[in-house]
């Protein structure tokens, strides 16, 4: 057993709102700058869809994550070999247009423009060659709110599923938010496929992150990736990913997603796992098992054995003592309502989800929808969102796992109903899908009310364990002379700069005429 | 001194100390600029098969330019290689990969100078390495018909005369004066090669010593600790 600790995330679907103040956040910390102006490290995207980049989902043609050959864990992508044959030119590296051309507006014509018969309008320009673009075609979020033909939305991966040309009726629609991030996978393949090394697992809280300095701008890890969270800087050159805010998180943060989330959806804490086990457990040969596979990885953090292990690995007080308290362990392994995505990608991801419910009011008004012995809430299969599409997203296609949860989130509801308007617990519902009392209390006070400090179970990183003179930066950071900061002002140089300039028009506005 | 002297006794010295230790400076002050500066994300069209071609007929070139020009005359007779199947080799191979890099190059040159994001999006030493490459790749084709023309008289003495200059600027002892017999075209290419070393450092080709040989016996997962010491 080598017990390590994994900073883990749960998002609460069935509260996504899709307000994406996540994803503006995080562009806002992360992102707005030249060579990544079409990433983002976070995204919202609206389901059924494609999806950001375009079919991300769809592995045939993207060879990204895992795959079993002969029973061994190999990447989809192939072996060492045939990676550094295919260094010259990725074949699986998606393009600028997979993503979408990132656009900015000719603000200042509106300033500036001659008077005019018609209203001046801001046309878009390409932030990659400054060129205005007639029509915008695509954008990060294309799909928001199910837009588009039916017919372009139904290439999604997840509605592969029998039924699927019932779902382009109207009155057959359903939608659900999927907030995504960098998953920071126990196996990650982004990791396995770096030619330079430069890719890395934090030992202390799992996070990945790629060297900057060490990255050489081979892309292996872009198409590798199958949730293609990693981003290729076309400025720097060089690989960009979520950094899952390890400056925030260190501090005791949480990352400014799970901060500035309107919705209390998301939860950050720590979990144990046996690292021993990665390998064994992600080569579990039927799909279907493999979350269940990636429940067993984890360790019980109240387990004398495993505390003394995870101490020998060198893992403080603090870090066990927050695994202790973990949100994610009570989401993924007490209540079992929270899931990985896809986990046939076998990367043993480590966002988990917890599935959306999708009640129809107006046909339980009218009685057309079974509900449960309250006679108020539906029952879990009748719902709208059909539970073989999250299956497909959650499960590998394991429809069971998920409506067992979503029995319990009706539960959940049901025995607070009980409470709340008949005045009288009603036991019976909870008993009939494994929960107790207590377990469904706690289940409410953490996802209808999700305190921040329920939410958010964070120990902070101990650099006084890791730096052998602390004292030694006091006053080295911050302002700071040399090259660090500043370049300078002189205007030559050796070797090639950062370029910064933006494409946007800078004419300054006339100065109004004196009356 | 005059020209010759100088781009054939000393220029190489420059170029090949600018080269190592300017690839040495940037790599230490400046390891973020230190990549191969991909452009496929812009564009992916034609880039497959023209970094394809491009990277395996220029390397097969550089290789055979390596082993041609400085293992010792004697080895190669002792391995049985006379000096006329050496030279016919040399005009064969180079022949074949040097028309394989061509095509790659000028797919890659008018990829990089058409297409509008590529050509945005890259710096100006992009342009001039690439063109650079390309230049120095056409006149060394050039020299395959002079080449040739030894070969047919059964005279190798050129091109032992340029193995020899090569060995005498490696071992220190430059003698320019060897190839004062050398046709004019074997000379304006060396000059042009030789400039590919002195703007190494400068460039994207820095990334050629990066080569990721190690990939292959690395582990899959890559740990990173803060603590020093457990």
């Amino acid at each position: 057993m080598k017990v390590r600790a994994q900073f883990a995330l749960v998002f609460n679907l069935d509260k996504c709102i899709g307000c994406h103040t996540c994803s503006v956040t995080c562009k806002n910390v992360w992102t707005n700058r030249k060579g990544v102006e079409y990433a983002w490290f976070n995204n919202v995207e609206s389901k059924p869809g494609t999806g950001f980049p375009k079919n991300w989902e769809d592995q045939e043609k993207w060879n990204g994550g895992w795959e079993l050959k002969n029973k061994k864990l190999k990447l989809k992508s192939g072996g060492k070999i045939k990676r550094l044959a295919n260094i010259f030119a990725n074949p699986d590296m998606p393009e600028i247009d997979d993503y979408y051309e990132p656009f900015t507006y000719n603000y200042t014509h509106l300033q500036n423009a001659p008077l005019l018969e018609a209203t001046p309008t801001a046309r878009p320009i390409s932030q990659i060659t400054g060129e205005t673009i007639d029509k915008i075609t695509w954008g990060p979020n294309w799909e928001d709110d199910l837009a588009g033909e039916f017919s372009k939305r139904s290439k999604d991966k997840n509605l592969e599923i029998a039924q699927k040309e019932i779902y382009k009726e109207f009155e057959n629609t359903f939608h659900l938010y999927l907030p995504r991030i960098c998953n920071h996978c126990l196996n990650a393949s982004c990791i396995a496929a770096c030619p330079s090394g430069s890719i890395y697992k934090r030992e202390e809280d799992g996070i990945v992150l790629v060297d900057q300095d060490k990255c050489r701008g081979w892309r292996m890890c872009v198409s590798s990736c199958p949730y293609k969270k990693v981003f290729y800087n076309w400025e720097s050159g060089k690989a960009e990913k979520c950094t899952g805010c390890y400056p925030r998180v260190e501090s005791g943060l949480p990352t400014i997603c799970s901060e500035s989330c309107v919705g209390r959806i998301r939860y950050n804490g720590i979990m144990l796992y046996d690292a021993d086990r990665i390998e064994e457990l992600a080569s579990i040969e039927d799909e279907s098992k493999l979350y269940e596979a990636q429940c067993n990885i984890f360790l019980d953090p109240n387990d004398p054995e495993v505390i003394s292990a995870a101490r020998k690995e060198g893992i403080n007080d603090d870090m066990i003592d927050a695994a202790q308290r973990s949100p994610i362990w009570k989401m993924a392994m007490d209540w079992k309502i929270a899931f990985p995505m896809h986990p046939e990608f076998r990367t043993l991801p480590m966002v988990w989800y917890i599935p959306p419910l999708s009640p129809v009011q107006s046909k339980i008004d009218q009685g057309k929808l079974p509900t449960g012995p309250d006679g108020v809430l539906p029952e879990a299969n009748s719902l709208r969102i059909p539970v073989e599409y999250l299956a497909n997203l959650f499960t590998a296609g394991e429809t069971s796992i998920i409506s067992t949860a979503l029995k319990k989130l009706l539960a959940m509801r049901s025995y607070m109903r009980s409470i709340n308007v008949e005045k009288e617990a009603n036991k019976k519902i909870i008993k009939s899908v494994g929960l107790s009392e207590e377990q469904v209390k706690e289940m409410y006070r953490y996802l209808a009310i999700a305190n921040y400090e329920d939410r958010f179970v964070i120990p902070t990183g101990h650099e006084e364990e890791v730096l052998d003179d602390p004292y030694g930066n006091q006053g080295q950071d911050g302002f700071s002379f040399g090259n660090n900061s500043s370049e300078g002002i002189s205007k030559i140089t050796l070797f090639p700069r950062r370029r910064k300039e933006t494409v946007e028009p800078k004419k300054t506005a006339p100065i109004a005429r004196k009356r | 001194m005059n020209i010759e002297n100088f781009l054939f006794g000393i220029y190489p010295y420059i170029a090949l100390s600018i080269f190592f230790l300017g690839s040495l400076i940037r790599f230490d002050r400046d390891q973020y600029s230190w990549k191969s500066d991909s452009s496929q994300l812009l564009s992916k069209k034609y880039l497959r098969l023209g970094s394809n071609l491009f990277h395996v007929g220029i390397l097969a070139i550089f290789g055979g330019h390596l082993v041609g020009l400085l293992t010792p005359h004697g080895i190669f007779l002792a391995l049985g290689v006379s000096d006329m199947t050496h030279q016919i080799v040399a005009i064969v191979a180079g022949s074949i990969f040097g028309v394989i890099a061509l095509f790659g190059a000028l797919i890659l040159w008018f990829r990089r100078m058409l297409n509008k994001r590529v050509s945005k999006a890259s710096r100006k030493s992009d342009k001039f390495i690439l063109s650079w490459l390309l230049i120095t790749l056409i006149i060394g084709l050039s020299t395959i018909p002079v080449s040739f023309g030894h070969y047919n008289h059964g005279d190798p003495s050129v091109m032992i005369l340029l193995s020899d200059w090569v060995k005498s600027i490696v071992t220190f002892n430059p003698q320019p004066e060897l190839l004062a017999n050398v046709d004019t075209v074997f000379k304006i290419h060396m000059f042009f090669g030789l400039t590919v070393f002195l703007v190494f450092p400068f460039t994207r080709l820095v990334h050629i010593w990066s080569a990721p040989f190690t990939y292959l016996n690395r582990p899959h997962q890559v740990v990173r600790s803060k603590r020093k010491f457990l």
